[in-house]
């Protein structure tokens, strides 16, 4: 009776191709384990549920290797799943960011009281999202894998539950990500309405015809701005610093750089894919955005007391370098996508190594201060050095990766030759010379202070897992900004497939 | 040897001390002596390398083209390659910065300053090497820009942590005023990119492919490495980071700073604005020309202010370094040989200076002049050093700096023909009148540092004595060249022209015959 079911209600099961969505289902696999583990085993069972899910993530980039050996592109239900080279690279950053985050967070959680299970748990099931939402060109894919990778990351970001701050953190960011939800669930409606079709393909042709119309005008302002909010980007940041410093450190850092790069992955297949044609819409409203969030991140970050605080602001401004090169796509098309591209890849290097050093040194001065990296030189000269590498990366001076990013950026926007684009690249310009200043204070505060007297100034003991994310991240600064050859061999050619 | 050479001559020479400086990384900190073995040995060896190039350069026997090319590919994306190459004009300059940096190491062997750390302070300096020579060496744009970059930091570090009392301020003021300009060279060499006929970071190909760029355009990429450099050199208005990261770096610090840091503006004048974008160049000469003549008056009267003698002696590079400008401006291979014996004079005689600067505040603790006095009779030697080493500056003939002020206060008599005749000369009055103020504040410092009797304060003060073993082993080489050079300048100007004419005729013929212009009139 039940096979006749499908007959009945006229439902003819969509052809899965099984390789296609191995990562995402290794993910999930792994997810069901480590949380079944901890049912069967209960305590017995903490000590290798961050090596299990360490190991789960790893497994999880076979079927990437596989499916980019394979080379062709992949497309399921009707083109709302499309696994091409864009989502290959993206998918495999995901996932090794989320190596590098569960690197992070092996003693921090094992060490406080907390939940561990449930916690790889979440963390996989969010990183599912995002590997999700690389393959996704279709607004409720999208909308689905978005809502997956940020539900698990508000419960997360209010992991230290006995902290007032974290909880605040928590709520902050739930509040504000379902208040961003809803316009952009507004917006996707209104784009719906028009096409009558939820896929991007569809999207961009009713654009493409109906370009004047101001249901479309409004729809994709709305989109782009749920996504702002995601990318923290102005004036759409103000939840990031108060969620940053309040949740624990290493979900800090993968809120910073995987659920950030889960919104700029978002945004550029909404762009590139969904409405083309429309530069005329959003090119304005990025470069407005782009604009605001680098100078206006950086002027705050500015003033900043607390490592985390900076962090967060300096996460605005990178966020408006981000955005750059997708103010000007229309005019330079999929060159924006590989600027973008590669400033996320960078920035995860660079910007995780930075969140390893905090909480390495946070494990001894337990504090946030910016004041209690006073004299670091003199009884951690590592950890000094690692610091100044990945702060001067992120402030864009050669030879480390940093400055290939920015590179990436300004030739993006110049190679665009219009006024938007030069006057883009010349604020930029401006923005990274102001964002040194407060990266120079945090190395000021290493290299030149005294050491407070106080101070316990033997060597920091650093647990193996942290010395593993930190030889790693500082591995891909320097040789991505050395040889930049690595990651433009990735992005370099037509990356998305167009379903067009 | 020779193939070896034309091979890898240039690319030995410049990863060594990185190499050096990551051997380093692998001792422990307390091992001092090792790391003073192993960075003497490393710059050492580079300095060889550089007599081994010059001897093969001359044996080359092509002093106006590119010697010891390499071309591969690095970032074949962007279409970036790892060139490198040096002619007569890089030579001199490359050979200065590896002659220079050994003798630092020679120079700070028993004297670190606080907080001393040998390890980190000797890295540092390594990896400065690396990023100098790199800089003089590389052809293409953005390898330029890495290296030009990468001197940043060291740097900052080196005022930073070993600086005086005011460091912290002179190391960041030092560092944002370099990267505003380079950030917006790098704007600049991106449009350079896009406008140009060719799509090349080539500095080989940008002169004729840059050829066909609006002239409008033109002045713009040119007002952005005009930034970049100027900021670099320092020219008039964008000076003020030099007295103060000067006065507040270490001694080596500031020897490095004015021998070479420096010169890596003038250079990307010479190299890179001028033979890319003359047309530009033109427009902006008397403009230049101008900042010029105001930094060798502005420069003199600041050095008469002083009371510290390394801030004077910081006053005097703006000075100097307004001559060499004032060269360049003028367009002419007259004018560009100058800067660039210019560039190496002040470097010998500059670097000298600080040095000496250096070893009289270890001495008497003090710079302030006020408080100075009676050198030549409690350091005798010393006293007479410094000396000569005014003379030198001042520009007195038979010492190295004569030739780099006489011949560009001679080409502004005669600029390119495209430029305004009156315009140079008046400033070539003005340049000459700077001559003058530079002998009034250099003898008002001999006279408060070396002449007159000791201080009572000092009379008797143990750590007041001559010259030390090290300090000789560091100046000596100096001191030889800024006389052999003063004797014979033909030395360098023999290998500086026909890179000068090579490199900057094509378009200094044209922009001196109008050929340029009548081109871009016809658009």
């Amino acid at each position: 009776m039940l096979s006749s079911l499908p007959s009945i209600v006229g439902f003819v099961r969509p052809d899965i191709d099984w390789h296609a969505v191995a990562p995402e289902l290794t993910l999930l696999g792994v997810g069901a384990v480590v949380t079944l583990l901890d049912i069967v085993l209960l305590e017995r069972g903490r000590a290798y549920t961050s090596a299990l899910a360490g190991i789960g993530l790893l497994m999880a980039l076979i079927p990437i290797v596989t499916l980019a050996a394979s080379g062709d592109t992949r497309e399921m239900f009707g083109g709302a799943f499309v696994v091409d080279d864009f989502a290959l690279i993206l998918k495999a950053m995901f996932i090794v960011v989320a190596y590098i985050v569960v690197l992070l967070s092996t003693n921090y959680i094992a060490e406080g009281d907390y939940w561990e299970n449930e916690y790889y748990g979440l963390l996989l099931a969010s990183v599912m999202g995002m590997v999700l939402m690389a393959s996704a060109r279709d607004l409720v894919t999208i909308f689905v894998a978005l809502e997956l990778l940020s539900i698990p990351a508000y419960l997360m970001a209010a992991w230290r539950k006995a902290d007032p701050r974290s909880n605040e953190a928590g709520l902050k960011y739930y509040l504000m990500g379902v208040f961003a939800s809803a316009i952009m669930l507004y917006g996707m409606s209104l784009l719906f309405g028009l096409a009558g079709d939820t896929r991007l393909a569809a999207i961009s042709t009713a654009v493409t015809e109906e370009g004047s119309n101001p249901v479309v005008i409004l729809g994709i302002i709305f989109v782009i701005v749920g996504f702002a909010f995601k990318v923290s980007g102005f004036p759409f940041h103000t939840w990031a610093p108060d969620t940053y410093e309040g949740a624990p450190t290493p979900v800090t850092a993968f809120l910073a750089v995987a659920s950030k790069a889960a919104g700029f992955v978002a945004l550029m297949q909404l762009v590139h894919v969904g409405f083309p044609d429309a530069q005329d819409v959003y090119q304005p409203l990025l470069w407005i955005l782009a604009v605001g969030s680098m100078t206006a991140g950086n002027l705050i970050a500015l003033r900043q007391e607390n490592i985390v605080r900076l962090m967060a602001y300096s996460g605005v401004s990178q966020a408006g370098f981000m955005l750059a090169p997708l103010a000007v796509a229309g005019d330079i098309g999929e060159e924006a996508l590989s600027a973008v591209i590669i400033y996320v890849l960078i920035y995860a290097a660079m910007n995780l190594g930075a969140f390893a050093v905090i909480i390495a040194v946070a494990r001894r001065t337990a504090s946030g201060a910016i004041s209690s990296y006073a004299g670091l030189f003199k009884y951690a000269p590592g950890m000094t050095i690692l610091m100044s590498v990945f702060l001067f990366s992120l402030a864009g001076i050669p030879p480390l990766g940093g400055w290939f990013a920015k590179f990436a950026v300004f030739r993006a926007v110049v190679e665009a030759d219009t006024g938007w684009g030069y006057s883009l690249a010349a604020i930029a310009a401006v923005n990274s010379v102001i964002a040194l200043f407060y990266y120079a204070k945090v190395a000021r505060m290493m290299w030149f202070e005294d050491t407070p007297e106080e101070a316990d100034t033997t060597s920091i003991r650093v647990p193996p897992s942290l010395v593993a994310a930190l030889g790693l991240t500082a591995a891909a600064t320097l040789l991505f900004g050395i040889y930049p050859a690595v990651i433009t061999h990735f992005t370099d050619g037509t990356l998305i497939a167009l379903p067009y | 040897m020779g193939d070896f050479l034309n091979d890898w001559g240039l690319s030995i020479p410049t990863f060594l001390p990185i190499i050096g400086a990551a051997v380093m990384l692998l001792i422990p900190k307390d091992r001092e002596h090792l790391h003073k073995l192993i960075a003497l040995a490393t710059t050492v060896a580079v300095a060889v390398f550089g007599l081994l190039l010059l001897i093969q350069f001359i044996d080359n026997d092509n002093y106006g083209a590119l010697n010891f090319v390499v071309d591969k590919g690095w970032i074949d994306v962007i279409d970036s390659r790892y060139i490198m190459g040096v002619d007569g004009i890089s030579l001199p300059l490359m050979l200065l910065t590896m002659l220079i940096v050994p003798l630092c190491v020679i120079y700070s062997w028993n004297h670190f300053p606080e907080p001393h750390n040998p390890k980190a302070f000797l890295m540092l300096l390594l990896i400065l090497e690396t990023g100098m020579i790199g800089t003089f060496a590389a052809q293409d744009l953005i390898l330029f820009f890495v290296f030009f970059e990468v001197v940043l930091l060291p740097m900052y570090f080196m005022i930073g942590v070993w600086g005086g009392e005011n460091r912290r301020y002179a190391a960041i003021k030092f560092f944002l005023f370099t990267l505003f300009g380079s950030a917006l060279m790098l704007v600049s060499f991106l449009a350079l990119y896009f406008l140009a006929d060719a799509s090349t970071f080539d500095m080989r190909l940008l002169p004729e492919a840059a050829a066909g760029i609006a002239k409008s355009s033109q002045v713009w990429v040119f007002g952005g490495m005009f930034l970049g450099f100027g900021i670099k050199v320092p020219m008039f208005p964008f000076h003020t980071w030099l007295p103060d990261a000067h006065t507040e770096a270490p001694t080596v610090g500031s020897v490095i700073l004015a021998a070479v840091l420096l010169k890596l503006g003038t250079y990307g004048f010479v190299r890179i604005a001028i033979p890319i974008l003359p047309e530009a160049a033109a427009e902006w000469a008397p403009f230049i020309g101008l900042l010029a003549v105001i930094g060798i008056i502005y420069g003199a009267l600041g050095c008469l202010a002083q009371r510290d003698l390394k801030r004077l002696v910081a006053f005097s590079s703006v000075a100097h370094m307004g001559f060499v400008m004032l060269g360049i401006a003028t367009l002419t291979d007259f004018g560009i040989n100058a800067a660039v014996f210019g560039m190496v004079a002040h470097g010998l005689i500059t670097g000298m200076l600080f040095f000496l600067a250096g070893s009289v505040k270890e001495r008497y603790h003090t710079l302030d002049m006020s408080r100075l006095g009676g050198l030549l009779v409690q350091a005798p030697r010393m006293g007479w050093i410094l000396g000569f080493c005014a003379m030198a500056s001042l520009g007195l003939p038979g010492l190295a700096g004569f030739w780099g002020e006489f011949p560009a206060i001679l080409a502004s008599y005669n600029p390119a023909e495209v430029l305004a005749e009156e315009t140079f000369r008046s400033y070539m009055v003005i340049a000459a009148l700077g001559t003058v103020l530079a002998a009034g504040y250099l003898l008002w410092m001999l006279q408060k540092t070396a002449f007159g009797t000791p201080r009572e304060e000092f009379v008797n003060d143990p750590h007041v004595h001559d010259a030390t073993a090290s300090e000789y082993m560091a100046w000596a080489p100096l001191l030889i060249l800024i006389l052999v050079l003063g004797v014979y300048p033909h030395l360098l100007f023999g290998a500086t022209d026909p890179a000068v004419v090579n490199s900057l005729s094509d378009c200094l013929d044209s922009v001196t015959s109008g050929a340029c212009f009548d081109a871009a009139a016809g658009k």
